[in-house]
């Protein structure tokens, strides 16, 4: 029983929330896990209600005020009721496949900085990781539909496979652009330099900090990620896995109760996580927009966000008021429009960067 | 034991359990996850070697992308699997061949390593200690081995051409949709306005 003391005596000779030691690691971890399991539910309610407020309803409203505690309910409802397996399933791959899901959505998050420092891992691949990470949240669709043994949640995991796989490459090409103008992999650098370089700067107005994020001079790109950030994360107009009019729910129709709410959770996870991308490669992350004293009182996390909910909003009012994308305009759109297109910007891009010495030289053999 | 070499004999062992796994389990599928697991192991042995570049470049092309597509091939196939085991026998010389054949090459290099330890390294460029590994990793393959790069590169895209071109068929009388044509339509040549008098039709 020595090391079980030890380990107890270890636990407790550091404060609670003792940061930056080792022990600290594992409070971070948790603190973070939990404020985004949290923040997921509250993002998930928003959507419902924003969907709900374009098609002039009222949305959940029942439970706690204004359905605050919508979420709640809701997850345990899913908890309490019994969690059918089909006959024919592949009852391991079955059950592994929203553990994928969910696991590989909270795991990207590991590298994302809401603040100067405040990365649970600050790595030098951290877009890297992140890319990596999001392009394996394919496997938990296919597997899923593969291993339901059934019909239609088969041919939605057949969709998803060529839709993720597709619009993953113009999300590579997207950045790989901001990645040219950073120089660096690493998630605060390319934060630090949307700070230090840029349009108001070279105007002369530095106080106009917005005017230096990416999003102005990469603006193709920027709406390239966005629309791939929703093909890439299955939201409409491109939710053909799921697609309830036609395979009823696509890749999910077997699952309920814990396992749906699992892939339901990983869905929200990695949308969230595709906001915050955006925010980090775009919008400059957590600096303030306007470099004066009411808009730098805000601290840096709160700015961070509120730009990822921005953004999430605009993934929330592309679900309400577009319609869903026929297969293969869906494939055209990523193949023949956003793959050029990202393709030449990358050289574009890059011949401006080498011709004209612009770009960020601060993160050069950090 | 600390922890580095406990994750790498987690890593390793989990790789060969999982590579001996793709042949043994009787569902393709089943082989292909098993794959899949390997890769993403052998990312961790590379992560833990000091190579983050390429253990996530690993993970992009590999597992993201090559086993996708692997898996949604056979994923769709209808294969009866015990039919083609009675086929084994048949194949085995030449599989064991090939087995024989690697675990030689792999042999003489272990060997080589351990009978003359200084000749390690020498057919390789010494490494720049002060960059990252993607920004050393760049310098190399863009300068010193910029035409092999290309090269293999141009390789790549031969090969795809060549399965577009192979598999290519243009089926007569398939309706496509061309969405220039769609959105120069106007009213004048969409519609025809027709005054029919009733009673009679067109």
């Amino acid at each position: 029983m020595d090391w079980f003391v030890n380990a107890l005596d270890y636990l407790l000779g550091v404060p609670v929330l003792g940061l930056g030691t080792e022990v600290g690691f594992v409070w971070k971890a948790l603190l973070l896990l939990v404020t985004l399991l949290v923040f997921t539910a509250y993002v998930l309610l928003a959507d419902r209600k924003i969907w709900a407020a374009v098609q002039i309803r009222r949305g959940p409203n029942v439970v706690g005020a204004f359905g605050l505690l919508q979420s709640f309910a809701d997850l345990l409802k899913f908890v309490l009721k019994e969690p059918v397996i089909p006959a024919g399933a592949d009852k391991a791959v079955f059950l592994l496949a929203p553990l994928v899901t969910v696991l590989l959505a909270l795991s990207a998050w590991a590298v994302v900085p809401v603040a100067e420092g405040w990365a649970l891992a600050d790595i030098n691949v951290g877009i890297l990781y992140i890319f990596a990470i999001s392009s394996l949240a394919v496997y938990g669709v296919i597997m899923g539909g593969w291993a339901s043994n059934s019909k239609y949640p088969f041919l939605g995991a057949l969709r998803s496979a060529a839709q993720m796989v597709s619009y993953e490459v113009s999300i590579g090409f997207v950045i790989i652009t901001v990645l040219l103008c950073v120089g660096s992999l690493n998630l605060t650098h390319i934060v630090i330099a949307q700070q230090e370089m840029g349009l108001a700067h070279a105007l002369g107005v530095p106080w106009l900090a917005f005017l230096n994020w990416f999003w102005l001079p990469l603006f193709p790109m920027f709406v390239i990620f966005f629309i791939s950030a929703l093909a890439e994360t299955n939201r409409p107009p491109f939710d053909l896995p799921e697609a309830e009019s036609e395979l009823v729910a696509g890749f999910m129709v077997e699952y309920g109760s814990t396992p749906y709410m699992m892939f339901m959770l990983g869905e929200y996870v990695s949308i969230i996580l595709m906001c915050a991308l955006t925010t980090l490669l775009f919008l400059g992350g957590w600096s303030a927009p306007i470099n004066l004293p009411p808009f730098t009182w805000i601290p840096d996390p709160v700015w961070f966000v509120l730009k990822l909910s921005l953004v999430f909003f605009m993934f929330a009012m592309v679900k309400a008021f577009v319609p869903r994308y026929r297969y293969d305009q869906l494939m055209r759109l990523g193949w023949k429009v956003f793959l050029p297109v990202s393709l030449a910007m990358v050289v574009i891009v890059a011949a401006v960067l080498q011709f004209t010495g612009w770009g960020w030289h601060g993160g050069m053999g950090a | 034991m600390t922890l580095p070499l406990f994750f790498f004999y987690l890593f390793s062992a989990v790789v060969i359990a999982s590579a001996l796994m793709v042949i043994a389990s009787r569902n393709a599928v089943h082989s292909v996850l098993f794959l899949i697991l390997a890769f993403v192991n052998a990312a961790g042995i590379f992560m833990l070697a000091g190579a983050e570049f390429l253990a996530l470049i690993l993970i992009v092309v590999y597992v993201g992308a090559v086993a996708v597509l692997f898996l949604f091939v056979v994923m769709m196939l209808d294969v009866d699997f015990g039919q083609l085991r009675r086929g084994m026998l048949q194949f085995m010389p030449v599989g064991a061949l090939v087995g024989i054949v690697l675990l030689l090459e792999l042999l003489m290099v272990a060997g080589a390593s351990y009978l003359v330890p200084e000749a390690a390294g020498t057919g390789a460029l010494p490494i720049d200690q002060t960059v990252d590994n993607t920004r050393a990793l760049g310098l190399v393959l863009y300068t010193r081995y910029i035409y092999l790069f290309q090269a293999s590169g141009l390789i790549l895209l031969v090969a795809m051409i060549g399965a577009i071109v192979l598999t290519l068929r243009h089926k007569p009388g398939v309706k496509r949709q061309d969405i220039g044509k769609q959105v120069a339509r106007d009213k004048q040549s969409g519609l025809e306005i027709v005054k029919v008098q009733s009673g009679k039709g067109l």
